[in-house]
Parts: structure tokens; C-alpha cells; sequence
């Protein structure tokens, strides 16, 4: 079974997509072995009534999948009172993490602001997703043109934030290979979905330069061809105990009620 | 040779057998190994995996869009060291440069008309492409019926100087009807790019070297039909396996993605192939 990090409810502002209704996401999914599916809101990158956002992703993974769907509410720190998004999040809607998009919110990651966001997630024990690009910039709406995540300050910050469970996700072109190990020696937990992994045999490259424990399958669906990400996984050629890691218990081992990487260590 | 993957669901050998794939698109730049060979044989590799049984290959190690004629030569060179490793699994295809055009038609005689490689492209060097100095350049394509592949994008921060866009390959492609062109990347912006090449009939739209952005495909067999559409990847700085997605992940009947996984190229290829005695 496949645990799918990365995908969104809702509707991509530019275009409809195929899986852009929650039944047929749902449907599409489980017809590649997904049985989880951690879910963000199209809504939560342009909408500024973000609680109504989280609201309705909250309740559409109730309603549908059966337990599949994991909401992962949206935050916009550049909102008045973004702190009771958080706590609406966490206390009323029980969702593990929620989803940053800085790019489209406004602001960058040395802005006090998202350290702010950082620290209250941590005190809350959510994950924390952080999306570094939706679209290749090149071929951006031209009245929409939004460049990718400057990442640089995030060893920093993560360094700052001892036991912070963090997700980097649609991380190039955003995060350079150099910057990883700034990132990964600092003292959080941050790990990187292969959505927008490339190269030819990009996933086991990434393998090897984050280790093991730090990758997520991610699809980016259904903004990306969900066959993208699954086709990526077949390219690289990895091992059983690899594919198993990276396609569910990775995951599994993130989101469970501890998540201590020491976990994730121990069971691999 | 295909080792079906366990739980994912494409297994390798049934698409080998079910679609025949032909990556009209692939490079050895950013590839694994030393040598052409090696580096073809980690691209075999990869390709393996995933039930491609062909790749046509250009523009040997470099991505340097202003190659001088030594530059050309060798990465053609590099290209035919590839190809005669692996006869069965990759064709060539001579990249030149309108910035040479004599060197580029002694080259094309050289790879092509003398040689063991089947098409033109990628070509991305120097001018745009409706530039007059790409006619005698297809002029020898027609002659040897070998089709060509033109990149192409259309960035909305403007493009590279002297890169060519899918309007500059319709005008092209105006002046040559006798030609087969395909416009590789369909402009990156394939939204636009379908609808710029959609009145020219010998324009393919190629789906290679973009993020795989649901619908692409869908839109392109609606607007172009089937039998205009592509597969390629843009290996080495892309993987296989994103574009392939595209093509498996479609909501097009299986007839078409034959047709895009290979049917298309092979009967593109197939005057050149039969011309040079090789097996079609």
C-alpha cells in the first residue's frame, strides 16, 4: 500500500483537472494502491478566508475515503489572527500538519513570522509541510508569476526548532542539492517528497544524498500525473526495503502519534 | 530483459509488449559513465526498467547551444559510439547548427546520407528557426526523408536569445509541407504550443522536457489528434519516467497512447529506415 504525501483537494485556479472532485480522487487513487493520502487545499494558496478553506478540506476527508484522506490545513501567517487558524486546525478539525505556501503568500522564510509559525507548530506537535513551487515558472500565467521558495534560511531555522517535523515538498527547483546538508545536519526531522524529483534515476540519487529515512513519496495528484511520481519509483530501481520506506512506513512512521525519527531509524 | 516491478503497476515487460516505446528525445548529457558506451548503458538500464524498447538520441554530452563544427562532430561522434553499442535500442539523430550551415550539411551527409543516423535534431543552436538558413537544412531532411526535431518554448519571462518558439517552427513548417517536423517540448507552455502548431498538419507536438502537468496529453489528442502526439523525455536532465507518466497517466483510449508510446515515430521513421535497408 502506498501512503501519497503529497496531494491537494479542490481546484487548480488555471485549468480543471482530471481528479479534481473528491470522489474521483479518491476512486483514482485507490486504483494505484494509495491508502492514504495526505491532502491539502488548492483553496489555501489564493483564498484569504482560509478557515472556510480548512473547513471544507476538513470535511471532504471525512466524507470521502473512508479514513483515506489526512487533512493537512492551510496557514497563511500574513493573516490577522493566523495563530487560531492553527489552533482550529489541530483542536476542532484534528488534522496532523498543515501545508505553507510562502511563495504565494508573501512572504520569505527569514521573515520572523514563519519562525513564529515553526515555534506554534512545534508547541502543537504538527507536521509541518512547506511547498516550495507549484508551477515551473516558466510557463506561469503571465498575470501570476510567482517564483519558487528562496529555502536558504531553512537549516537555520530548523536548527532553531529542535524535534520540528518537517515536510519540504515540490522542493526543486527551490532547494539546491548543496543546501540539503545545511538542512539535514541541523537538529529537525525535515524530510523531501519526490514529486518534482528529475534526472534519470532521480529518486535513488536522492536516496543517497538525503538517506533513506528522510525521502516520502509524494505525487503532487492531481495537479502532476499521479503515473509520474509511481513510473519515478519503477526508474531508480530500488530495493525491496527501499521502496517500502519511501511508499508507506516513512510516512507511516511521521505521522504516528510520536514521530520521532529514532522510530523510523529503529524499524529499518 | 524487462523485470516486472512488484506492486507498482506498471510492469516493464507489459508495456514493452503493449505499446512498443520509442523516446524520440533522449541525451547523454547528465547520464552516469565515462564514455558514450557506458553512458548509453546506464540509460539502457534505466530504460529497461521501465519497457522502453528504443531511444533516438542526440547532442552527445553538451547542452551548449552555440557548438562550434569541432563541438558538433564530436558530440555527433559520441552519439554514433552510443548508437553502435546498442544497434537494437537507439537510433541517431545529427544535431547541427544553422550557424555552420556548409559544416551542417557536409555533417548531415556525413551522419546521415553516409551514415548510420535516421533524423534531424534536436536542433536548438544558435538562430531561431525560421531563420533562412534552416531550408537547405531541410532540404536535405526531405531528401533523405528524415524527420526533424525543433526545440522549442515559449517562456513567459521571454525566451534565450535565438531560441526558437512553436510560431517559429509553423513558419518553417509553412515553407517545407513535404517536411515532418516535430516540435519538441510543444513549447513548454503547452497550452499555448498546441494551439499555435493545431492548422500545421506536418508539426507533431512532443511531449518531453516539462513538468508532467495533468491534462497535456489529453488536450493534445483532442486538439491535434492521436496520430500528432510524441512520447519523449528529454533523458538525461529529465527522467523517463515523469514524461512517461504523462502518456500512461492520460484519460486517452490505449489505441492512442500506441500511437504516442511509438506507433507515431516508427511510421515517421519508417521512409528512412526502409531507405538505409534497416529493419522497420
Amino acid at each position: 500500500m502506498i501512503v501519497d504525501t503529497n496531494v491537494s483537494l479542490s481546484r487548480w485556479p488555471f485549468r480543471r483537472l482530471v481528479g479534481d472532485e473528491p470522489a474521483e480522487l479518491v476512486a483514482r487513487l485507490r486504483k494505484q494502491n494509495v491508502g492514504q493520502a495526505w491532502a491539502g487545499s488548492f483553496d489555501g494558496i489564493l483564498h484569504k478566508d482560509i478557515s472556510g478553506v480548512n473547513t471544507r478540506l476538513a470535511k471532504d476527508c471525512r466524507t470521502f475515503g473512508h479514513g483515506m484522506l489526512v487533512p493537512f490545513g492551510s496557514i497563511n501567517p500574513k493573516l490577522p489572527d493566523w495563530q487560531e487558524d492553527v489552533r482550529r486546525c489541530q483542536e476542532e478539525h484534528n488534522m496532523p500538519g498543515i501545508r505553507l505556501h510562502p511563495n504565494y503568500h508573501g512572504y520569505t522564510l527569514d521573515d520572523p513570522v514563519f519562525a513564529e509559525l515553526l515555534k506554534l507548530a512545534l508547541t502543537c506537535r504538527m507536521i509541518v509541510q512547506l511547498v516550495l513551487s507549484m508551477e515551473d515558472v516558466r510557463t506561469q500565467h503571465p498575470l501570476m508569476r510567482v517564483p519558487p521558495v528562496d529555502a536558504a534560511p531553512l537549516g537555520d531555522l530548523v536548527k532553531n526548532q529542535p524535534g520540528l517535523r518537517l515536510v519540504v515538498l515540490n522542493w526543486a527547483p527551490g532547494l539546491q542539492s548543496g543546501q540539503w546538508h545545511t538542512v539535514l545536519s541541523s537538529t529537525g526531522h525535515v524530510y523531501f517528497d519526490i514529486s518534482t524529483v528529475e534526472g534519470v534515476g532521480g529518486v535513488a540519487r536522492l536516496v543517497e544524498q538525503v538517506s533513506l529515512e528522510r525521502v516520502l513519496f509524494g505525487s503532487n495528484y492531481p495537479l502532476f500525473y499521479f503515473e509520474s511520481a509511481l513510473l519515478k519509483m519503477q526508474e531508480s530501481g530500488l530495493t525491496e526495503v527501499q521502496k517500502n520506506a519511501l511508499l508507506e512506513e516513512n510516512a507511516r512512521l511521521l505521522l504516528a502519534p510520536t514521530g520521532g525519527e529514532s522510530h523510523a531509524h529503529k524499524s529499518l | 530483459m524487462f523485470a516486472p516491478l512488484i506492486r507498482l503497476s506498471y510492469s516493464a515487460s507489459e508495456s514493452s509488449e503493449r505499446f512498443r516505446i520509442w523516446d524520440v528525445h533522449s541525451h547523454l548529457h547528465s547520464v552516469p559513465g565515462n564514455t558514450p558506451e557506458e553512458r548509453m548503458m546506464a540509460l539502457i538500464q534505466f530504460a529497461d526498467r521501465l519497457g522502453i524498447e528504443r531511444l533516438i538520441l542526440s547532442q552527445g554530452y553538451s547542452a551548449d547551444l552555440h557548438p562550434n563544427p569541432a563541438q558538433l562532430r564530436e558530440e555527433n561522434n559520441r552519439v554514433m559510439r552510443a548508437v553502435r553499442r546498442f544497434p537494437d535500442r537507439a537510433y541517431g539523430s545529427v544535431y547541427l547548427s544553422p550557424s555552420n550551415l556548409d559544416f551542417s550539411l557536409e555533417e548531415f551527409d556525413r551522419c546521415v546520407r553516409d551514415g548510420p543516423m535516421v533524423s534531424v535534431g534536436e536542433l536548438e543552436a544558435d538562430k531561431r528557426c525560421n531563420a533562412p538558413e534552416l531550408d537547405p537544412i531541410v532540404e536535405q531532411a526531405v531528401s533523405m526523408k528524415a524527420p526533424i526535431l525543433q526545440h522549442t518554448w515559449l517562456k513567459v519571462g521571454g525566451n534565450e536569445p535565438g531560441e526558437s518558439t512553436p510560431y517559429d517552427l509553423v513558419e518553417l513548417a509553412e515553407r517545407h509541407p513535404e517536411a515532418s517536423f516535430i516540435c519538441a517540448h510543444t513549447g513548454g507552455d503547452w497550452e499555448q504550443g498546441i494551439r499555435i502548431i493545431r492548422h500545421a498538419r506536418n508539426v507533431s507536438a512532443e511531449m518531453a522536457g516539462f513538468d508532467p502537468t495533468s491534462g497535456t496529453v489529453e488536450m493534445a489528442v483532442r486538439e491535434l489528434g492521436a496520430e500528432r502526439v510524441i512520447y519523449g523525455s528529454d533523458v538525461g536532465g529529465r527522467s523517463f519516467a515523469s514524461q512517461l507518466g504523462k502518456v500512461l497517466g492520460a484519460d486517452i483510449p490505449e489505441s492512442a497512447k500506441r500511437l504516442i508510446l511509438g506507433g507515431n515515430m516508427r511510421r515517421l521513421l519508417t521512409p528512412i529506415l526502409q531507405k538505409k535497408g534497416y529493419r522497420v
